[in-house]
């Protein structure tokens, strides 16, 4: 009895997390009505904020969690920032639109109150990211770190929020909760005070997010498989391959998980991963390593996000300090060898088919396994890479580039994003990279089709202005009524009363 | 029918005729009359439902009982947590509940050094009279007309004569009234040097929250001063971050010698009330500190509940919360007043203490119906009819506040309806 709490107390976390909810509905009720200049005034302030410390927090996530690589987070934190805002500064989503052929109108409608949460393995550049899409889209947001990460993540978001607010955002736009737990989450993803959840983490999560009855995005796992063609420069196929797998120590989902080459190719490509750095396994390595990455309870989550020299020790194999991925060979494409499967961390399994056919079903099938999710082509041939691309079950393909990044839109000209939809394959709402216009709806105000509708100078000013309702009849007669203000000087004043709220707020 | 289990009634009006019968024949028949008839049946949140069934949004919260709500489940599960382990407790011994909440209280306001506990806000403004006489051995107590402190013996005899005459409870010899921001009147009183304390509610609420004037306060307290008496802040209506700071004084530079506090103190689930006295005006404490005493006053359930409530009225998201629902009703208020300024003409607001003024002596007795017939109960300042008392909790949210707004909205024209019909009749 001495030691013990005589009195049963109400879960503090909870209830706090209940109001920063509440807070972030009632930040969204005014942001919502920001115009395009404010809102770009913000997300520039909250991009140089997050740029300016990106690795600062990088190293604190590191340190943290112990997962992936100081400077490639600080690099993840940097494109989440003004990277971002650039690809999206011309998408405008507060605008209204008018299509004068169709007669039809649209009103943009933000979601309101998004709950995030972020993953171990990405803590800041999820944060930073969900953040700028939030921005925006005119939403508030609501972060929930994972556990591991939680105090780097809550300084994080507390620094982007301090930005946003001295650039004017209302007061809990950006809240992020303090301690995480899962029935936590549990319990908000089921609020009817939220309106979208962003989940980012692991399959289970993601699955709670979508039976919450909430509105959900949620992304699944991926399992990269990537084709070196015979056309192919293996050379530079390999160091796109190492240097994408190297990358934050691989925790990114759309890292290349396998090498799928022709036999009569491996031989060439082992030579050119070893040259690009990797360090490829014998028969004895390889299962070394299969043997550490996997127990009784599946992977080994020490492994993820840890350097190819720490796992290589770990698992009892010799190789050069230098050497960046891991590459055990599967000389026979297998379906259930466990190498074939997703590994957060810079093991690469090389297998090799017999022709370009026995390649595409292997593709298929362990694509299967990450459905929807990213794979990568090396060559140059562009009817096998169509028949590729149209054989695995992914929503992105990935040409002569590191997966990696490139699947994330940093090295190619896709939507820069740490949410890569999955689509229906892998049990996702969205297939795209998630941007700021998932969290947009937009009205539609359509006219009769053979209707005349003006619509060329449609005055959208009188959604802000409340005034501009009818006043009853009677008001004109009794407008003494008034004590100090005749009409429009109170008109004005609630107008500036209304600028002040869109623009500064403490 | 009603059944309760413990009683049953087999109408609504079964009940009414009863709670004429063996209650109060009077209030019944004055609900009746005035067209807001209500029966509060299941309360949650910040809504009530009457016995017919009817819903109503609740900007009564019996002046800031309900700042929380009513049945708050935070609060609940303290309580039945509390009732795990404790009742009403010993008031003769030193308790676990009651020190705690107690440092909790003085915390708050840190010039002040005792709390001293009471079952409801009246016996807690009795200590706070007792304890002024005590450390001036002066007698006479100063309010305001119109002010309100309760009804017991001394706190009524401060107020309204509509409330003591009837129980020949007025004491005019020991008790004077001035008007309220009328510093000059209370100079007079004050200057004869008889006068132990002067009491007022910060913002006075029976009286339709009249603002202060700037200054006023503050240049009460140092007038009090200056002339020895004490003073004495009735925070009942406006404490407990109703204002937007914990306690309504703190917002007019004021340091009282005594404050009082009760209503949402208990969360509106257990009754309790406290005094907060300097070391100065608590010395009676150590002459002896049994000259008071209360059997309810400070019971240790409801320690353990206003203990709670303090700390959850300083979470910084409670606090914004209130920030927000306060800006969000002097901005939708004010235009409601450009849209009905024929009969809405004018707002009193700090925080979310709330008086809206109608232009008519009972103007707000027929909006206080028209919002009634539109899902709101809110209630007309007794000693003000022209004043509704508009007085949202502190947990509100964007869409209740909204829904609150366009009701009201929805109401003024009934209201217009009302008060033509009132002018007619005169």
């Amino acid at each position: 009895m001495e030691n013990c709490v005589r009195l049963n107390v109400p879960d503090r976390n909870l209830s706090s997390a209940r109001m920063k909810v509440m807070r972030a509905a009632w930040a969204a009720k005014y942001f919502s009505k920001f115009d395009r200049q404010s809102i770009l005034n913000i997300a520039e302030a909250v991009a140089d904020a997050g740029f300016e410390k990106a690795d600062y927090f990088a190293e604190w996530a590191v340190q943290e969690t112990s997962y992936g690589v100081v400077e490639h987070k600080t690099l993840k934190n940097q494109l989440c920032t003004h990277d971002l805002l650039a690809y999206y500064r011309d998408l405008d989503l507060i605008t209204p639109r008018v299509d004068t052929r169709r007669k039809v109108i649209e009103l943009p409608s933000p979601a309101g109150v998004v709950f995030a949460l972020a993953p171990a393995t990405n803590p800041i550049a999820t944060i930073y990211f969900k953040v700028m899409l939030a921005i925006l889209s005119r939403n508030a947001i609501v972060i929930s770190p994972h556990p591991v990460a939680k105090t780097c993540s809550v300084a994080a978001a507390q620094h982007l929020a301090d930005a946003a607010e001295v650039a004017g955002a209302p007061a809990g736009i950006i809240q992020c909760v303090e301690e995480p737990s899962v029935s936590l989450v549990e319990d908000i993803m089921g609020s009817d005070k939220i309106n979208v959840i962003l989940a980012t983490g692991g399959s289970q999560m993601v699955r709670a997010a979508y039976s919450s009855g909430n509105p959900a995005i949620g992304v699944g796992p991926g399992n990269g498989v990537a084709f070196i063609d015979p056309s192919a420069d293996v050379d530079a196929a390999a160091k796109c391959l190492v240097e994408s797998k190297s990358f934050d120590n691989s925790v990114l989902c759309t890292s290349e998980s396998i090498c799928l080459t022709l036999e009569k190719n491996r031989g060439n490509m082992e030579r050119a991963l070893r040259s690009a750095g990797s360090h490829i396994c014998n028969a004895e390595d390889s299962d070394r390593l299969r043997d550490f990455l996997w127990g009784d309870n599946g992977f080994n989550l020490a492994a993820i996000g840890k350097s190819a020299d720490w796992i290589a020790h770990e698992a009892g194999i010799r190789v050069h300090a230098a050497t960046k991925v891991l590459v055990p060979v599967i000389e026979h494409p297998g379906q259930d060898d466990a190498l074939f499967r997703e590994k957060l961390c810079p093991v690469l399994t090389l297998t090799a088919a017999v022709d370009f056919g026995q390649a595409l079903t292997f593709a298929a099938h362990v694509a299967r396994r990450g459905a929807g999710h990213s794979a990568a082509f090396h060559g140059n041939n562009n009817d096998r890479l169509i028949a590729f691309s149209g054989s695995v079950p992914v929503h992105r393909v990935v040409v002569n580039a590191p997966c990696s990044q490139g699947a994330a839109g940093f090295a190619t000209h896709l939507p820069p994003s740490f949410m890569i939809g999955t689509g229906y394959a892998g049990r996702s709402s969205v297939s795209e990279n998630i941007g700021p216009q998932h969290l947009t709806h937009w009205k539609k105000v359509a006219f009769a089709r053979d209707a005349v509708a003006d619509l060329d100078e449609i005055n959208f000013d009188v959604m802000y202005d409340t005034l501009l309702k009818t006043p009853p009849a009677s008001i004109s007669a009794s407008r003494d009524s008034l004590p100090q203000f005749t009409e429009d000087t109170l008109r004005t004043l609630i107008r500036e009363e209304l600028r002040n709220l869109r623009g500064v707020q403490s | 029918m009603f059944d309760y289990g413990y009683f049953s009634f087999e109408s609504k009006d079964d009940l009414l005729n009863k709670a004429a019968r063996f209650w109060n024949p009077g209030k019944v028949k004055f609900w009746t009359d005035t067209g807001t008839p209500m029966v509060i049946d299941r309360r949650e949140g910040y809504r009530l439902y009457d016995m017919s069934g009817k819903s109503l949004i609740d900007l009564h919260l019996n002046g800031g009982t309900y700042n929380f709500g009513h049945r708050h489940p935070e609060l609940v599960e303290v309580l039945k947590s509390g009732l795990d382990y404790f009742d009403m407790g010993n008031h003769w011994f030193p308790s676990v509940a009651r020190a705690a909440f107690a440092e909790k209280l003085v915390n708050t306001a840190p010039h002040m050094k005792y709390a001293i506990f009471g079952a409801g806000g009246a016996e807690a403004v009795e200590i706070a009279i007792k304890t002024a006489r005590y450390a001036t051995k002066r007698k006479k107590i100063v309010s305001i007309i119109k002010g309100y402190h309760g009804h017991s013996g001394l706190s009524v005899a401060t107020g309204d004569v509509r409330f003591s005459e009837i129980f020949l409870a007025d004491r005019p010899d020991e008790f004077v009234q001035v008007p309220f921001n009328d510093l000059e009147a209370l100079a007079q009183v004050l200057q004869k040097g008889d006068v132990a304390a002067f009491i007022i509610e910060t913002i006075p609420a029976t009286y339709g929250f009249p603002m202060p004037e700037a200054g006023y306060l503050k240049a009460c307290q140092d007038m009090c001063h200056k002339y020895g008496a004490k003073i004495i802040s009735d925070e009942v209506q406006t404490g407990l971050m109703r204002t937007g700071i914990m306690w309504g004084w703190q917002g007019y530079g004021m340091q009282p010698d005594i404050f009082v506090c009760g209503k949402g103190l208990g969360g509106g689930i257990y009754p309790i009330s406290a005094c907060l006295v300097t070391e100065e005006c608590g010395q009676w404490q150590l002459e002896d500190g049994a000259a008071h005493i209360s059997t309810a006053g400070g019971s240790e359930l409801g320690c353990l509940v206003g203990h709670h409530v303090l700390e959850m009225l300083q979470r910084p998201e409670v606090i914004s919360n209130i920030e927000f629902v306060a800006q969000f009703f002097a901005q939708s208020m004010a235009e409601m007043m450009v849209r009905h300024g024929d009969i809405f003409c004018g707002i009193r607001q700090r925080g979310v203490v709330i008086g809206l003024e109608f232009d008519h002596p009972e103007g707000a007795v027929a909006v206080s119906r028209a919002l009634y017939e539109n899902g709101i109960w809110a209630i007309f300042s007794s000693l003000d009819k022209r004043v509704l008392q508009f007085k949202p909790g502190v947990v509100k949210d964007v869409e209740l506040c909204q829904e609150i707004m366009d009701r009201f909205d929805a109401a003024m024209p009934r209201a217009r309806q009302f008060l033509s019909r009132m002018r007619k009749v005169q």
